[in-house]
């Protein structure tokens, strides 16, 4: 299996703890340095970079958080200065107006690198013609994908976003095997292919390397099947420099390159980091940028990590799919739940369709959550035992999945309310 | 024309405890002018199943899905029982004697004698064994007149 930097990607656990220790030392050395405001929150927080003596010590350091970052002057915030920026690119703003981040030349350099791994994991290499529909300028998407498909000696369609058909064009014209795109512009280009009488597996294009916005594996399932492209999950954020990660040939999980960062997973509610293999907030620290700090930078996502060594031999740890936003979290009686794990859990039942809702009361001193989840029409008998034990089933699966019980009640199809967009499944009617 | 058919299509109707299904399940019988012979609720945990008997099991259905409603037919049987004290004791004991197993039931006066509904684990395995213990059960046909409004 190709690697693109198996120096670093096959590297030992041990050897990667003394390199990330090292390279943390450095990058909390440089932001104390040179970035006034990471330098008062050190300060506040009362401590110094000697401090960091071991990777444990990370979690002496004060958060950052999306406001930080948005609120600040640059030159309160970077780095690096003026002269050394070389790029500019500002974030999508879906929570806010947008953050401006810049670049040195190595933070371009370590961008593309860190891709470039990624793509190559993936399975991608010289011979691969790598269309680019994420958008070009300020969104980082469409120059990341371009700066890594180019490194790793792929073939770059600067396509951007748009004018579908003249992308099917390009794919069918050029030969073109892999595609960069949100998924849901994925699936669209597929309809409209469908549309046109083209039948997209039996096209060139093998492989879609998908992200920027949340999706499923039911998503997958469908690119996958219906067009015969095999969706690889992408992973970035234009505050760490774009789209810099991947999941490899084995599809489980989302490679982070212990040299590039650490994620850690905490918990929202106090900041102190959940255990091993729990889920929790994405806290991200980028151990080798430049110009723009990012240090334990709470992303608001959702997510469990997985230590385990992949089946593809390396040790660099992954990241699960993103299943929600801290947000979105509810407290009943002191275990954080989300929507997205209600979600998962009813999944794995087939008798209940996908729409649910989450009430939340309080009956006396305590919380009750209540799960309201349709029954599918096929799946009524009129048998009350039988629909009384599958509402246990339901009952158990959802407690042992959310370490909180919640009291369940199977409704009719169709009588939950359906909501364009974004769902409002919950409804915390608690007057605390 | 066939044998007996001692069948009967109950309509079993999935519904949230909440007011006004059950009008909503009476209503469109109404407006469809069919009539309901028997009728029962049992109980789940903030659900129900509502169950009835009408004239026109078919068309009911259709209605009901056309409303919406998550409904489907069950069989269930008839049984003929006195009307008269100690009625359902001779017959629920007969039963018990046929070793027919009941899962629910529910009953209704139809002068000059009574109805219980029931519904049973094996319904060809239970019609034999009630037959066979001399009771007697419903026809299909008693539930269908032609019925007008």
């Amino acid at each position: 299996m190709a690697c693109w930097n198996p120096n670093i990607e096959m590297m030992s656990k041990e050897d990667l703890d003394i390199l990330q220790l090292k390279l943390l030392k450095e990058l909390v050395d440089r932001a104390y340095d040179r970035s006034p405001l990471y330098r008062e929150r050190m300060d506040e927080k009362g401590v110094k970079p000697d401090d960091i003596m071991t990777l444990d010590d990370l979690s002496k350091l004060p958060f950052m958080s999306k406001k930080d970052l948005r609120d600040y002057q640059p030159e309160r915030l970077f780095m690096a200065g003026k002269r050394d920026i070389i790029r500019y690119h500002a974030s999508s703003g879906t929570t806010g107006k947008p953050t401006i981040v810049g670049y040195t030349k190595k933070d371009i350099e370590t961008w593309s690198e860190s891709l470039a791994r990624a793509l190559t994991s993936a399975g991608l290499g010289a011979d691969d013609i790598v269309q680019v529909a994420n958008t070009y300028g300020l969104f980082t998407g469409g120059l990341g994908f371009h700066y890594a498909a180019e490194k790793i000696g792929a073939a770059v369609v600067p396509a951007s976003t748009g004018n579908t058909d003249r992308q099917l064009q390009m794919i069918n014209d050029l030969g073109v095997t892999v595609m960069a795109a949100t998924p849901s512009y994925m699936i669209y280009v597929g309809e409209v292919a469908e549309k046109m009488g083209i039948d997209l597996r039996k096209s060139t294009l093998k492989t879609g390397l998908l992200g920027g916005e949340p999706w499923s594996d039911k998503m997958r399932e469908r690119i996958q099947s219906q067009f015969g492209v095999r969706g690889i999950n992408c992973f970035g954020a234009s505050e760490l420099y774009g789209p810099s990660w991947t999941e490899c040939d084995e599809q489980c999980g989302i490679h982070i390159w212990r040299d590039i960062a650490i994620f850690e997973i905490i918990d929202p509610k106090t900041g102190d980091k959940a255990s091993p293999g729990e889920r929790g907030e994405l806290v991200i620290t980028m151990l080798q940028k430049e110009a723009f700090p990012i240090i334990r930078y709470r992303m608001g996502d959702i997510t469990v990590m997985d230590e385990e060594k992949c089946a593809c031999g390396r040790s660099h740890p992954r990241m699960m799919r993103i299943s929600g936003r801290v947000d979105d979290m509810l407290i009943i009686r002191g275990i954080n739940v989300f929507p997205s794990q209600v979600e998962h859990c009813l999944h794995t039942n087939p008798e209940v369709g996908n729409e649910f809702q989450i009430v939340v009361d309080r009956k006396g001193a305590l919380d009750d959550m209540l799960v309201k989840v349709e029954l599918k029409p096929e799946a009524f008998t009129d048998n009350i035992l039988e629909l009384n034990a599958l509402r246990e089933r339901i009952t158990s699966r959802l407690k042992n999945s959310l370490n909180v019980g919640a009291k369940v009640e199977l409704v009719p199809t169709g009588s939950l309310p359906r909501f364009e967009g974004k769902a409002r499944r919950v409804m915390d009617r608690r007057d605390i | 024309m066939n044998g007996p058919d001692y069948k009967i299509k109950q309509l079993s109707i999935f519904s949230e405890n909440k007011p006004g299904r059950i009008a909503a399940v009476a209503k469109a019988m109404k407006e469809e002018c069919i009539n309901i012979l028997a009728f029962s609720i049992a109980e789940g945990a903030g659900y129900g199943v509502i169950r009835v008997i009408v004239d026109s099991p078919v068309r009911a259905l259709e209605r009901l899905q056309r409303d919406g409603f998550v409904v489907r037919f069950t069989d269930v049987l008839a049984v003929e029982m006195a009307d008269r004290p100690g009625g359902l004791y001779d017959l629920t004991e007969m039963l018990s004697e046929a070793g027919v197993n009941i899962e629910y039931a529910y009953g209704y006066r139809n002068e000059p004698f009574a109805v219980l509904i029931i519904r049973v684990e094996d319904t060809d395995e239970g019609m034999k064994k009630i037959l066979a213990h001399g009771a007697k059960l419903l026809d299909v046909k008693h539930f269908q007149p032609d019925a007008g409004c």
